[in-house]
């Protein structure tokens, strides 16, 4: 272990790969030091295999099945031994539904995450290198989406595509990629004057080996933390979008759809909205956490140097 | 008489011919670089002095295409450069730049900044070129995979001089190359500097504001003032030149220490 | 150096430490650091990480380190024992600093003449009209030819040299006993750094004051100042008069006056300086022989 550790370590590396692996752990220890990104990661991790073995952990299915007299006697149970988090009006059992629902926000999640900063990133540095009207077209653009209110937008979407949870995602992800173009353009703009570019283009490099192998890996460690960040706002998008019903349709157990179902029985069944409400917090409580730590660990200007 | 212009102009390595660099237009048209000729004979160091402001940076980057001019023209090896440049030109023309701390990109490693230039150009044989210029720059190959925020500022300036080496060029454009290091650290560097300008018979151009190191350093001194150059001096073998026009005498007596009768007889320029 | 309270001695340091902490242990950036200076021009001069600008900063109170001394004494003032608020004043009003980079000490969005006046207001409480009036004088002093124009400035609008000129002339308004001079000049092109220096010189015999000059350009100080003071690895490796560095013993002092490019031969290989380990540690005695 300890010898592992001084070669990770080693002032001198002998290879590309200890370098970049030494670097790798230099980061890994600050992150354990922060108590707080220790648990985001570990919400977020939780999260993670929640939704991998969601069918071993459920007790039930996202649906009892119920009718009649059965449904009568089983629905509105409080927390018991037998239902951790109660049942709902269709008997169905909230525990196992949140436990199903952490798929859908981890789908919610990677599609954002795998769409909209890609986007914005390419869109960002792009228009930062070149500057001029190249900068001027693809801002302008960048204005035009970020001037549409997320929430009006998934409301035109959901009417246009039909309701349900693509056209959340999508709508979700429309609205969000310009944060991460003026983002990335941003960042873009502090380098682009910077003797180390220069220095690259007087070897010759063109402009994609410059914005992809010298801009791109500097931006990159903001954006991964603004992503992390705004995860959280994402969650919470698509739940807001799945209360007003306009995200996943039931029985799809979507936890902001959940707590939309129990909002008309707050009062006399509380657990209905409280435990899919406490999920999304302690989620996006999670992420921010992550992006925090993420922060101290990849942020240029902070770390990064030692 | 066409033979011998050929001749005498194949020894010519850079040819400035009545460059003007203008910035902005209307009132704010500042003349950065005013109708300025020059000629730097191949393995000769030329060095360009003056204060802020004179010009002198400005022309290196104009050569490095990394300015456009806008009057006159420049010349490498008797053909004229064209706004944008050809690979085939960072092949024959590089440049160190002056804050070792500035030029290098802090994300990557000493090997892969060297490797770098290798890739662009397709060049083969990475491994020898790599520890080769190492070598030629004294670095030792235990630093081959450290960041520059692990290097000293001298070492980080021996990284940048290597990288300037590694595509083989004839030309190094050299921006201050030691006005950000200790006077020590000043000493091996320029050593390093001449020593491989020996080896590998190279043409500088050495722009500096420090009248000693462009003294000790160069065969011909160009003085530039407001973008204007205002004296061509040649160096003789003692390191002396024998300056006439009053802002060079000035410069001259300035680089000598502080004396405070020579002060007060110091004449504003600007 | 004796002990008693003397009429010249303007500043008394014995045993000067400053430590930082890090990861790997203290590290320390002014080790043992003893001198006392009276109404004259000091200069420490040392390389990047010598511990100069530590010292300053030191004297000052505005050292981020720990900072730990025999003695500090300051015109008969132990500065060791003042409380945060006295220390204030005495920054203020008695000891000045001028940094490297006026564009850094400068407020970017107020105009140069206010920022004086409200120095001048609070470090000597007088009226906005008499604080006007000794700006413009102190602008004067300094040499501004147009300090109408320079006072209704922005701090941008200035050049370099006019900037620490200001400066200058704001360090000065309280008329202070010690200036402290960090790097004032680098920045600067050497003709205009020579006018700065030739200002502070004219002021400083004026005045009567007191001046430490921090900087790297050994042959610049020793032109300018009384007594070197040449600072290696956080110690002081050699005190010697500025007309004597032609004989300094240290091989570093020598090493340093050797690798300029000005004392070169042309054609011949600069002098380098070979770094020995026993510097950290070993000092000069009476014969100049390190021990």
């Amino acid at each position: 272990m300890t010898e592992l550790k001084s070669w990770l370590l080693a002032e001198n590396p002998d290879s590309r790969a200890q370098a970049s692996l030494g670097r790798a752990y230099l980061g890994w220890r600050r992150f354990f030091c922060n108590p707080l990104a220790m648990i985001g990661f570990v919400i977020v991790t939780a999260l993670l295999l929640m939704a991998i073995f969601a069918p071993y952990i459920a007790p039930e299915g996202i649906t009892s099945g119920l009718t009649g007299a059965e449904l009568k006697e089983h629905r509105f149970q409080p927390p018991s031994a037998e239902h951790w988090f109660g049942t709902d009006g269709q008997a169905n059992d909230i525990f196992s539904r949140i436990v199903m629902g952490s798929r859908i926000t981890l789908i919610i999640v990677g599609i954002v995450i795998f769409t909209a900063p890609i986007l914005g990133f390419i869109i960002g540095t792009v228009s930062g290198y070149f500057g001029g009207w190249i900068d001027v077209v693809l801002m302008r653009i960048t204005d035009v989406f970020l001037a549409f209110p997320k929430l009006v937008l998934a409301l035109a979407l959901a009417a246009a595509l039909g309701r349900g949870l693509e056209s959340a995602i999508f709508a979700i992800a429309i609205t969000s990629w310009p944060a991460y173009a003026r983002l990335a353009r941003a960042e873009t703009l502090t380098i682009r004057k910077t003797d180390y570019l220069a220095a690259a283009r007087l070897q010759g490099a063109g402009h994609w080996r410059l914005i992809s192998g010298h801009i791109m890996p500097l931006c990159l460690s903001s954006l991964i933390v603004r992503v992390t960040l705004d995860m959280a706002g994402i969650i919470l998008t698509a739940a807001g979008l799945g209360f007003l019903g306009l995200g996943a349709q039931p029985p799809t157990p979507e936890w902001g759809a959940m707590i939309a179902e129990g909002r008309d029985y707050i009062l006399s069944y509380w657990w209905l909205a409280t435990f899919p409400g406490l999920a999304i917090f302690v989620v996006a409580l999670g992420f921010n956490f992550l992006g925090d730590g993420l922060r101290d660990v990849l942020d240029p200007k902070s770390g990064g140097q030692h | 008489m066409t033979s011998m212009q050929t001749a005498e102009n194949a020894d010519i390595a850079i040819d400035i011919d009545n460059l003007s660099i203008h910035f902005g237009s209307g009132e704010d048209l500042v003349k950065a670089v005013d109708q300025v000729s020059f000629k730097i004979p191949a393995k000769q160091s030329f060095g360009l002095v003056g204060e802020s402001g004179s010009g002198k940076s400005t022309i290196l980057r104009a050569l490095a295409g990394l300015n456009t001019h806008c009057g006159g023209q420049m010349l490498l090896a008797g053909e004229a450069l064209q706004n944008e440049r050809s690979k085939a030109f960072y092949k024959k023309v590089q440049m160190v730049f002056q804050d070792p701390y500035a030029s290098l990109h802090p994300r990557h490693t000493i090997d892969k900044i060297l490797a770098e230039p290798l890739a662009i150009h397709g060049l083969d044989n990475a491994e020898r070129r790599i520890s080769e210029v190492m070598e030629q720059v004294a670095l030792p190959t235990k630093f081959r995979f450290r960041y520059p925020h692990q290097l000293s500022g001298g070492q980080r300036q021996r990284v940048a001089i290597a990288r300037a080496l590694i595509l083989e060029p004839k030309i190094l454009l050299l921006d201050e190359p030691t006005s950000a290091l200790d006077v020590s650290i000043q000493a091996e560097i320029l050593n390093l500097l001449n020593r491989l300008r020996d080896e590998l018979s190279l043409t500088y151009l050495l722009v500096s504001h420090d009248l000693g190191v462009v003294s000790y350093m160069c065969e011909q001194i160009a003085v530039m003032q407001h973008g204007k150059l205002v004296e061509l001096l040649e160096v003789d073998e003692h390191g002396e030149s024998h300056a006439q026009h009053p802002y060079t005498v000035q410069l001259n007596l300035a680089s000598k220490g502080y004396d405070r009768e020579v002060i007060g007889q110091f004449i504003d320029h600007d | 150096m004796s002990d008693l309270p003397n009429s010249d001695q303007l500043l008394h340091i014995d045993n000067l430490n400053v430590e930082f902490p890090s990861v790997h242990g203290p590290v320390q950036a002014v080790r043992n650091v003893s001198f006392s200076m009276g109404r004259e021009k000091i200069a420490i001069v040392g390389e990047s990480g010598s511990g100069k600008s530590q010292t300053g900063r030191a004297i000052l109170g505005l050292s981020p380190g720990n900072v730990t001394a025999d003695k500090l004494v300051f015109d008969g003032t132990d500065l060791q024992t003042l409380s945060m608020r006295d220390y204030r004043e005495i920054r203020g009003k008695r000891i000045s600093m001028v940094m490297q980079d006026p564009k850094y000490s400068l407020n970017p969005v107020m105009k140069v003449g206010k920022q004086m006046i409200e120095a001048c207001q609070v470090q000597m409480k007088i009226s906005k009209k008499d604080a006007h009036t000794r700006c413009m004088d102190m602008l004067e002093a300094v040499r501004i030819r147009d300090p109408k124009r320079v006072f209704n400035a922005y701090p941008h609008e200035v050049s370099g040299g006019m900037g620490q000129r200001i400066m200058i002339a704001m360090m000065l308004l309280s008329s202070p006993d010690l200036l402290i001079a960090d790097e004032p000049t680098s920045a600067l092109d050497v003709t205009v750094q020579l006018q700065v220096l030739a200002i502070m010189d004219d002021l400083v015999k004026e005045r009567g004051m007191g001046l430490i000059l921090i900087s790297h350009d050994l042959p610049l100080v020793a032109s300018f100042c009384d007594r070197i003071l040449v600072m290696y690895a956080g110690r002081i490796v050699e005190e010697i008069g500025a007309s004597e560095l032609d004989q300094a013993k240290h091989p570093y002092t020598r090493g340093l006056l050797s690798c300029l490019p000005s004392n070169a031969s042309k054609g011949q290989p600069l002098a380098t300086l070979q770094r020995q380990e026993s510097w950290l540690n070993s000092s000069l005695d009476a014969e100049g022989n390190l021990v």
